[in-house]
């Protein structure tokens, strides 16, 4: 029998985590969110280059544990060259599937995103996996204050 | 100075517990957790209730239910006599001179907050101190930081070392004439440091410095003697000493206590009231303002009982056995550090693994049916000093077992493997 815990802390995530791609500052970046988990002490800084509505480049830097890294790490890299609208439905279908919402097509739509469909069953580590979509979200909509899952 | 050793820790005796049986009064031990049998080790949270603290609770509300100290009916008489014989209860716990030093309130938070507002404010001017030291909970920061906000005071920090250790002559270095008040944890949540509380308190009462003792981590786990401690104010929870939840004991001085304004105004902390003035009642009741929490009191008098058929001592001496054993058997696993390690130590375990985050760690052992609490323990200061964002906690008491502490090996060891 295949456990949770090796559902949660699938390959991909575990390798992303260890490794985490787009981990830097970007230079010249024209938007920037901070995003922190007071509860576990998780943060990051995401930096996004927008060429017109859409997203050319993007990059972030912090600390955080397995879930919070591999879920920046892989939403970077899914998000590269997406607009403003394809971004926050991925965060819309990425949400339902981690907070267990049913929905059919998710699979299908979210690529390497999905290997986080394991979190729907530890609701404690949701805030975990959608830190850095709550920061995104600060980042496209240019809001000042740093975001927090609490 | 004195250089005496704490008498109630005694590293190397032998304990006569018969943890066994012990186990069988806590129901909430035997149960699964995703199909595992349950290993709690998060008892510096909260620990776990023994039957009779569950059956005095549930008796109270069963049958003598009433409030207290105002009605001539007999169950008002019955649960009042109850609730007042939980003080004296207290008072033979902690030995203090008088059952009126012993205030019921809320938790060991609340009784800071109370210390901080009755007593300390009035003592405070704008440039006086207040000193702490750099491994207190936030319950014993925020509530000076507050204090200091409201009255133009300085909150110091006395270091620690890289053992988790205070830093005795720092901190006597740091008492000047402008300090007025000391506020020391007994224990320390996040390492498990035993502070030497009684060289603290007699090096500030030299100055004439009273002393506050967030005693929250000492109470469930050592002898506490505030006649013998000789500090001003000692705080703990029922909670986190295997009572229930929101009852908490804020003891001090009697002369000190008669000094304070009441820290709330309401029922039963008055004498007599017109619209004019007021009349504050005597101590303890005039800070207990309100219906308190009559079940909680009482079941902490039963938790003390349970307690005092044990012994503080046994508890105590069983205790050093576990952490010594854990201790062992954590520092064998490779890439694991010990946050924390006093020479004189608690049954706290704090600890980080290379490579694997605490959180990830608490959610893998979580799986196995064991529970560690994760993160910065309430402590962000402390996390701040050893540079870790995060630490994992496995906090031991009377009732666990070297057995558990092999699964968390286990269980460590498969985390190591999934990160592997």
């Amino acid at each position: 029998m295949i456990s949770e815990i090796s559902l949660l802390y699938q390959e991909v995530i575990i390798d992303h985590s260890k490794r985490p791609r787009n981990f830097r500052v970007l230079e010249g970046a024209d938007r920037k969110a901070e995003g922190y988990n007071p509860l576990c002490g998780d943060r990051l800084v995401l930096f996004l280059k927008m060429d017109g509505d859409r997203i050319a480049e993007i990059a972030f830097q912090g600390s955080g544990c397995a879930i919070s890294t591999a879920s920046a790490s892989i939403m970077t890299a899914e998000l590269k060259g997406k607009t403003v609208k394809e971004a926050k439905e991925i965060f819309e279908k990425f949400h339902q599937m981690v907070t267990g919402t049913p929905n059919g097509d998710w699979e299908m739509r979210l690529g390497k995103l999905a290997a986080f469909s394991g979190v729907s069953q530890f609701p404690v580590r949701v805030k975990c996996a959608s830190l850095c979509w709550h920061t995104l979200k600060a980042a496209l909509e240019e809001k000042k204050e740093t975001v927090s899952t609490e | 100075m004195t250089t005496t050793m704490t008498p109630e820790v005694v590293v190397g005796v032998r304990s006569h517990l018969d943890v066994e049986k012990i186990r069988r009064d806590f129901p909430a031990l035997h149960q699964k957790v995703y199909g595992k049998p349950l290993v709690y080790l998060d008892n510096a949270a909260t620990s776990q209730k023994p039957q009779a603290v569950i059956d005095a609770i549930t008796r109270f509300f069963t049958i003598e239910n009433s409030n207290i100290h105002r009605g001539v009916h007999y169950l008002s008489e019955q649960a009042t006599r109850a609730y007042e014989e939980a003080r004296v209860k207290v008072k033979e716990f902690i030995n203090a001179r008088e059952a009126r030093e012993v205030i019921f309130c809320r938790s060991t938070t609340e009784g800071v907050n109370l210390v901080a507002q009755s007593f300390a404010r009035r003592l405070v001017k704008p440039g006086d101190e207040i000193l702490i030291t750099a491994m207190e909970h936030h319950s014993n920061i925020v509530p000076w930081q507050i204090l200091c906000e409201q009255t133009g005071a300085v909150l110091r920090v006395a270091p620690i070392n890289d053992a988790g250790e205070l830093l005795l002559p720092e901190f006597e270095k740091l008492l000047n004439p402008k300090t007025r008040l000391v506020s020391v944890a007994h224990i320390s949540n996040a390492l498990g440091t035993i502070n030497p509380v009684e060289q603290i308190i007699e090096t500030a009462h030299r100055r004439k410095i009273p002393v506050v003792i967030d005693g929250a981590q000492a109470a469930p786990h050592l002898k506490i003697d505030v006649q013998q401690l000789d500090c001003d104010f000692y705080l703990f929870s029922g909670h986190k000493m295997f009572g229930p939840t929101g009852i908490g004991v804020a003891y001090g001085k009697a002369h000190l206590l008669e000094a304070m304004p009441p820290y709330q105004g309401g029922g039963d902390m008055i004498l007599s009231v017109t619209l004019e003035k007021t009349t504050y009642n005597v101590i303890p009741h005039k800070f207990e303002a309100g219906t308190p929490n009559i079940a909680g009191t009482i079941g902490l008098g039963a938790t003390i009982d349970y307690l005092a058929g044990i012994g503080m001592e046994n508890i105590a001496a069983y205790e050093q056995e576990l952490l010594e054993y854990g201790t062992e058997k954590l520092s064998s696993i490779p890439g694991l550090r010990l946050i924390g390690t006093a020479k004189k130590k608690a049954s706290i375990l704090s600890f980080v693994m290379d490579g694997i985050h605490p959180h990830d760690i608490g959610t893998i052992l979580d799986r196995e049916g064991i529970a560690v609490r994760t993160g910065h323990h309430c402590a962000q200061p402390v996390m701040q000093r050893f540079g870790v964002p995060a630490t994992v906690r496995a906090s031991l008491a009377f009732y666990n077992t070297k057995e558990e502490i092999d699964a968390l090996v286990a269980g460590l060891l498969e985390a190591g493997k999934v990160f592997g």
